[in-house]
């Protein structure tokens, strides 16, 4: 789960980091009382969940109050990579000397969060990296023993010179990290972190990813999910229990199992179709579950087809067929159905979907090259 | 022969009273697994009744499970918040083999779990993986046993009804299996592709291998080199994901394309530059198994 800057940076003060103040404003009135409240310069900045804001002209400094308004008006509603932006972050100017990248994510390779420093600040860490791999500094942290003062001083000795800046910078990498496992985060990231010319060391962006794994622990973080920055759709499968996720194409699917779903879509590009989203129903064979897969697809327009791809393992074929039937009396489903059923009692699935005159397939990529067919119709 | 496990595997189920374990725990038996005990802590000194009036005997910890039963191997069925700390519980009973069956287990919670197994010298399987099956043998977690056939090809996926679908196209062509694994669809696991090549090219059994890979992370590219440098067998590959978008998680918390990283093209073209035969669809694995064993 994505965290938008505004609720990073509640969670890095929480944590004892640096972060100059700042408030989230909706509308452009109240994007001009907060710059009136802060005074002088402000920097008014698109909240939305992606990476070049400011390239898009999300983020924008304004001299007065009415300049302020003025530009929030101009980003608020405005899209950002499909992403529309419902609120803007008002934060006084700062005085900027030098900007440096601080970042904790976990490797998969190494199995460990991992830092990345570097003092070239600002730009895309990514980048950096790979042209310049000698102005990043990476440490491995062993989980079990934290982020240990000598190694935190080693990573701040990357960035400053000056020893009091190293002090400080030494200390907002160990909150850093304190504040990434205490939020169950799979991500932390200050960029930038900046030094002031009075030299002090403050965050003035911050990004944060939660391990969607973590929720169930912490609720206060649950809390800060935003369901207006993702398509109704997806919520609504959040909520079902459904792994889904939104696609452009006409042909709905339903599959259980994440890989075979994603075979799934792949087979229907495959056979010249285009997949309308990824859909896991999961191991279990709730009928419930399969309404709601239902509703889903069927809520979306360019829907022409939808196809069920099921091999039972855990799954039960039968509880799939009931519950396809028990869908179609529960919702009205304007596109043709296609079923593909094989596996733990395959038979008496077969049989149920035949009395109800429902033919289903027991091949893959015979249901795939029916569905494309028929959305194509 | 086989990998990772075989007939005189003997294991303990941990959370055996649980809904997915006691289901499961019967699957296991059934298909000829030596279970010989589970833990679900408060519970021990009960029995639970297997299939053919099997007793299982039901202690409080892997400590005293393994101390009476001579256990090697455990499979785990508990909730996502009790996973790590019971991995790391069979990790310091002395257990080999730890299958994590277990999905949603908080990825921190990970990094300790399996530096803790590490340590120990426990092969961890998993999580959030269907575990493995040895034909004829054991079968370890929740793999269909019905849909598998002795034979020469070796299994190993980070999926898990995908990879049901490959082997029973394979057993429908006639072509049966030493042992199917799945390794998981999180992003950090215990066992990699580069694992379980390495035990098939070592097991007499197997002819040949197939991999069945996905979109995020790297693993299928280190593979492929692994496969290229290290490998006499042939190893044919299908990759799942070529129509995924991406920075989106799909289902499986470790199939999500970061940046370039992770593509199904790039590891196309990994596996296929390292000599690995891949299939366009499932169905084409078939086909390309039996070229490669002519």
């Amino acid at each position: 789960m994505d965290l938008h800057e505004y609720q990073a940076k509640e969670l890095f003060r929480a944590a004892g980091i640096p972060v100059p103040p700042g408030e989230v404003a909706t509308t452009p009135a109240e994007a001009e009382k907060l710059a009136a409240k802060f005074g002088g310069t402000v920097v008014v900045k698109a909240q939305v969940h992606s990476g070049g804001r400011g390239k898009a002209g999300g983020v924008k400094l304004a001299k007065t109050p009415a300049e302020a308004r003025a530009h929030a008006e101009k980003i608020l509603g405005m899209e950002i990579k499909g992403l529309t932006v419902r609120k803007v972050l008002v934060a006084p100017g700062e005085q900027i000397a030098t900007e440096a990248y601080v970042g904790v994510l976990i490797d998969r390779a190494k199995q460990a969060p991992v830092f990345i420093v570097s003092a070239a600040g600002g730009i895309d860490i990514e980048t950096v990296a790979k042209e310049t791999p000698e102005k990043v500094r990476k440490l491995v942290v062993d989980p079990r023993y934290g982020l240990l003062p000598h190694q935190a001083y080693w990573l701040a000795n990357f960035l400053y010179d000056d020893e009091g800046l190293i002090k400080q910078a030494s200390k907002i990498m160990s909150q850093l990290y304190d504040c990434f496992v205490s939020n169950g985060a799979s991500m932390a990231e200050i960029n930038p972190m900046i030094t002031t010319p009075s030299g002090e060391v403050k965050a003035i962006d911050a990004k944060m990813s939660i391990d969607d794994n973590e929720l169930f622990r912490r609720p206060e973080v649950a809390k800060m999910r935003d369901t207006e920055a993702e398509p109704p759709s997806e919520a609504l499968a959040r909520t079902a229990g459904l792994s889904f996720v939104k696609l452009d194409g006409n042909v709905g699917c339903c599959v259980n199992g994440a890989g075979l779903a994603m075979a799934t879509m792949d087979l229907v590009k495959y056979y010249g179709g285009s997949p309308a989203n990824f859909l896991d129903i999961g191991g279990s064979s709730n009928p419930d579950k399969v309404v709601a897969a239902l509703q889903i697809i069927t809520s979306d327009p360019n829907v022409k087809a939808i196809l069920f791809n099921i091999f039972g393992g855990i799954t039960r074929c039968d509880d799939v067929a009931n519950g396809i039937l028990e869908a179609m009396k529960r919702i009205d489903i304007k596109p043709p159905i296609v079923i593909r059923l094989t596996g733990t009692n395959e038979e008496v699935a077969l049989e149920i979907l035949a009395k109800a005159g429902f033919f289903a397939y027991t091949s893959m990529d015979e249901v795939v090259e029916k569905a494309v067919q028929l959305a194509s119709a | 022969m086989a990998i990772f496990t075989d007939k005189s595997t003997k294991l303990l189920v941990q959370g055996i009273t649980g809904r997915d374990g006691s289901f499961h725990t019967r699957e296991m038996i059934a298909y000829g697994t030596q279970v010989v005990g589970g833990v679900t802590p408060g519970k021990g000194g009960q029995t639970f009744d297997g299939p053919g009036g099997r007793k299982v005997p039901i202690f409080n910890s892997m400590d005293e499970a393994v101390a009476a039963t001579g256990a090697n191997a455990s499979v785990i069925f508990v909730p996502p918040a009790f996973a790590a700390s019971a991995i790391m519980e069979a990790a310091d009973a002395g257990i080999s083999l730890v299958v994590a069956i277990t999905e949603g287990v908080p990825v921190l919670d990970m990094t300790r779990a399996h530096a803790f197994a590490r340590d120990r010298g426990a092969r961890v399987l998993g999580p959030n993986c269907p575990g493995l099956l040895t034909v004829g043998g054991a079968k370890i977690g929740i793999l269909p046993g019905r849909i598998a056939s002795p034979g020469p090809v070796g299994v190993v996926s980070r999926s898990g009804t995908l990879t049901y679908e490959a082997v029973h196209l394979l057993t429908r062509a006639g072509l049966g299996q030493t042992t199917c694994v799945g390794i998981g669809g999180d992003p950090l696991i215990g066992t990699n592709f580069i694992d379980c090549l390495s035990a098939f090219e070592k097991d007499p059994a197997t002819e040949a291998v197939v991999m069945i890979g996905e979109i995020g992370g790297t693993d299928e590219q280190q593979a492929a080199a692994f496969a290229k440098s290290s490998m006499s067998k042939p190893v044919v590959g299908f990759i799942a994901g070529q129509t995924a978008p991406p920075g989106r998680r799909m289902g499986h918390a470790g199939a999500i394309i970061s940046g370039a990283e992770g593509t199904a093209l790039e590891k196309v073209k990994a596996l296929e530059a390292s000599g690995i035969t891949v299939a366009k669809r499932p169905a084409d694995i078939v086909g390309l198994v039996k070229a490669a064993l002519a």
